[in-house]
């Protein structure tokens, strides 16, 4: 700590340049939580899994149908706790442009196994009341200005007609990655609306089990159960289910390391070749400190902390930022409702800052370890 | 002072000091076979023309560079037996540098540079202020001790440079032509300075110099001329 003073003067002596370079710093890290928030964005139904539920759906296709009545007899298999059922909804409100994900549900088994949604008890009691009744994500509700008591209605597509629901709740999450761009709706509601096709079937279940090691044996028994049938199903925990969802997206986390590592590299020369001279300009005041007794290790350690500083600085501005951006929510409308940058990767973010700022002032720190004194206080 | 082998009780002994450069295909020997003693207190002038070697020998004496052959060894220890960390830990115990061009850092106020010295030593935040407001009094300078170099003049930044070289006590000061840059009057008040400390507080002070006036403030004058020694008119102390 008591060398503070000298780091901070250091970076002080040309406010400009260090500020310019704390910029770039910030831009790239900028840069990078945008990127680590879209990454999650894709993936982060594979990160908020509950590890104690699994995924049944048609072993042909996530869009293929399964029917009803498949929840009573995974109900029975020993160690499920509890099943209930999503069908998914694909309306439009408003345009096309406004897109949110619509489920219809059982709200009774729903709750038991999705418990980190939260709605105030009254607004729940409202919805289970009314067969009309639906609730919407904070997020959503923000974005068109919806409050409790609204008509909300919404054009079918594959079930046409214009559906009319009454908001009786508004969810918020338990955990701030939570998704809080969904609308949820009776599925009795669909089913009585629906044509005679749509009716006894849903598109896909949520299992809750007693005890996540016994996963695999849970897969085993449903797929079994179901096997030979004309819905045979496809059984697998939700993360397995959210992380293939996922993949079905392309390699983006291919793309997200390739753009990311171009921005670094280029960083590491530019803040190198500042640091570079940073130190010759100051090659003498180096030698009057190794003269009056600081080692070549100090001044080797001094220059990289210079670095690191100036790395952390731009680190902590860049995800700072991007952190106060993701507050805000998804920014394009709909396509990245898990809009959100985990502590983990701000955590990240800051490591790589530092490691480009130690990497760019080694060459530099380098040189200044190795600054004869008495070649050094002769080019004054 | 004496040149030559002394008693072997001198604070410094020079014994046989080489210095020689290798440039190319040929060697310069900078300094041949010089023997010196200094003893406590004393305040030596080093002059002669440019290239004599003067800056070589004080930057052997304060262990920036070592010897081609020859020993030097102060208040006990042979310096030239010493190489990296401990050269550098010894130097911060025993030397006090002052530079013909100041060298502060730009960046730091007085009182700052001053304690630099200080930061490799454990003393307490209150002990090192205490130690640096002493340099800084010494050399009539305590109250533009949160001035920055630029907000001081030549003189005053020569005084800081002084009282960065004393403060933490060291066994003897070495100085590189410490009036070099400035003018007369500012030139009289370092020398007066330099006097004081040597009188007052029994420094050990070596001086290279090109000023004559510089020079015949010094208790012995010492002429180097191509590598070799000789002394000049010896001054009362």
């Amino acid at each position: 700590m008591k060398y503070l003073p000298l780091i901070i003067a250091n970076l002080g002596r040309k406010k400009i340049r260090t500020i310019l370079t704390v910029l770039s710093f910030a831009v790239a890290l900028f840069l990078f939580g945008l990127l680590a928030a879209i990454r999650g964005a894709f993936t982060m139904g594979a990160d908020v899994a509950g590890a104690d539920r699994l995924a049944v759906t048609n072993r042909a296709s996530i869009i293929q149908p399964l029917p009803i009545a498949y929840r009573d007899r995974i109900e029975r298999i020993p160690g499920v706790v509890r099943a209930t059922h999503f069908n998914w909804f694909g309306g439009v409100y408003q345009d096309e442009k406004q897109f949110f994900a619509q489920f219809a549900i059982d709200p009774e088994s729903y709750r038991e196994v999705f418990p980190e949604f939260i709605v105030p008890p009254d607004q729940w009691q409202a919805f289970v009341a009314d067969r009309a009744g639906a609730v919407a994500g904070e997020a959503t509700a923000k974005k068109y200005g919806w409050k409790v008591g609204d008509r909300i209605p919404i054009r079918g597509t594959f079930l046409p007609g214009i559906w009319e629901f009454n908001l009786h709740g508004i969810y918020r999450g338990s955990r701030p990655q939570d998704d809080l761009t969904q609308f949820w709706f009776h599925y009795k509601f669909m089913e009585e609306k629906a044509p005679p096709w749509f009716k006894g079937i849903v598109g896909w279940y949520f299992v809750k089990i007693a005890n996540p090691a016994a996963a695999p044996r849970l897969v085993k028994v449903i797929d079994e159960t179901f096997a030979n049938s004309a819905y045979e199903t496809r059984t697998q925990t939700e993360k397995a289910m959210a992380t293939s969802f996922a993949k079905q997206m392309g390699n983006i986390e291919f793309l997200i390391m390739a753009i990311g590592g171009v921005v670094f590299f280029t960083l590491l020369l530019v803040s190198g070749n500042t640091m570079a001279g940073a130190v010759r300009e100051r090659t003498s005041e180096l030698a009057v400190l190794k003269a009056v007794g600081y080692t070549d290790r100090f001044v080797l350690a001094i220059v990289l902390a210079e670095s690191a500083a100036v790395a952390a600085g731009g680190g902590i501005l860049g995800l700072a930022g991007v952190k106060l951006f993701t507050l805000k929510g998804d920014p394009t409308g709909g396509m990245l409702p898990f809009f959100y940058i985990s502590w983990g990767a701000i955590g990240a973010g800051l490591a790589l800052a530092v490691t480009v700022g130690l990497a760019a002032g080694i060459i530099p720190a380098v040189l200044a370890m190795r600054l004869r004194v008495i070649d050094a206080l002769r080019r004054v | 002072m004496k040149l030559g082998g002394g008693n072997g009780n001198s604070l410094i002994q020079v014994r046989n000091l080489d210095k020689k450069y290798v440039r190319g295909s040929e060697e310069i020997h900078v300094l041949q076979g010089l023997n010196l003693d200094v003893d406590k207190g004393d305040f030596v002038a080093f002059m002669g023309p440019s290239g004599s070697g003067k800056t070589t020998l004080l930057n052997l004496l304060g262990g920036l560079d070592v010897p081609s052959a020859g020993s030097i060894t102060v208040a006990g220890d042979e310096i030239t037996r010493l190489s990296g960390n401990k050269l550098t830990t010894w130097r911060a115990r025993h030397v006090g540098f002052v530079f013909q061009m100041y060298n502060l850092i730009p960046v730091l106020s007085a009182f700052r540079n001053v304690e630099l010295p200080l930061l490799l030593t454990g003393l307490s935040k209150a002990e090192r202020r205490r130690h640096v407001e002493t340099a800084l009094s010494i050399v009539g300078l305590r109250d533009r001790m949160g001035h920055n170099p630029r907000q001081l003049s030549g003189g005053q930044l020569q005084r800081v440079a002084i009282a960065r070289a004393i403060v933490a006590d060291p066994t003897f000061l070495l100085c590189d032509e410490p009036t070099g840059d400035l003018d007369r009057k500012s030139a009289d008040e370092i020398l007066n300075l330099v006097d004081l400390l040597v009188r007052d507080h029994g420094k050990t002070v070596l001086m290279v110099t090109h000023d004559p006036r510089a020079a015949e403030r010094a208790q012995v004058t010492l002429h180097l001329d191509k590598g070799v020694l000789a002394e000049g008119v010896a001054q009362p102390a």
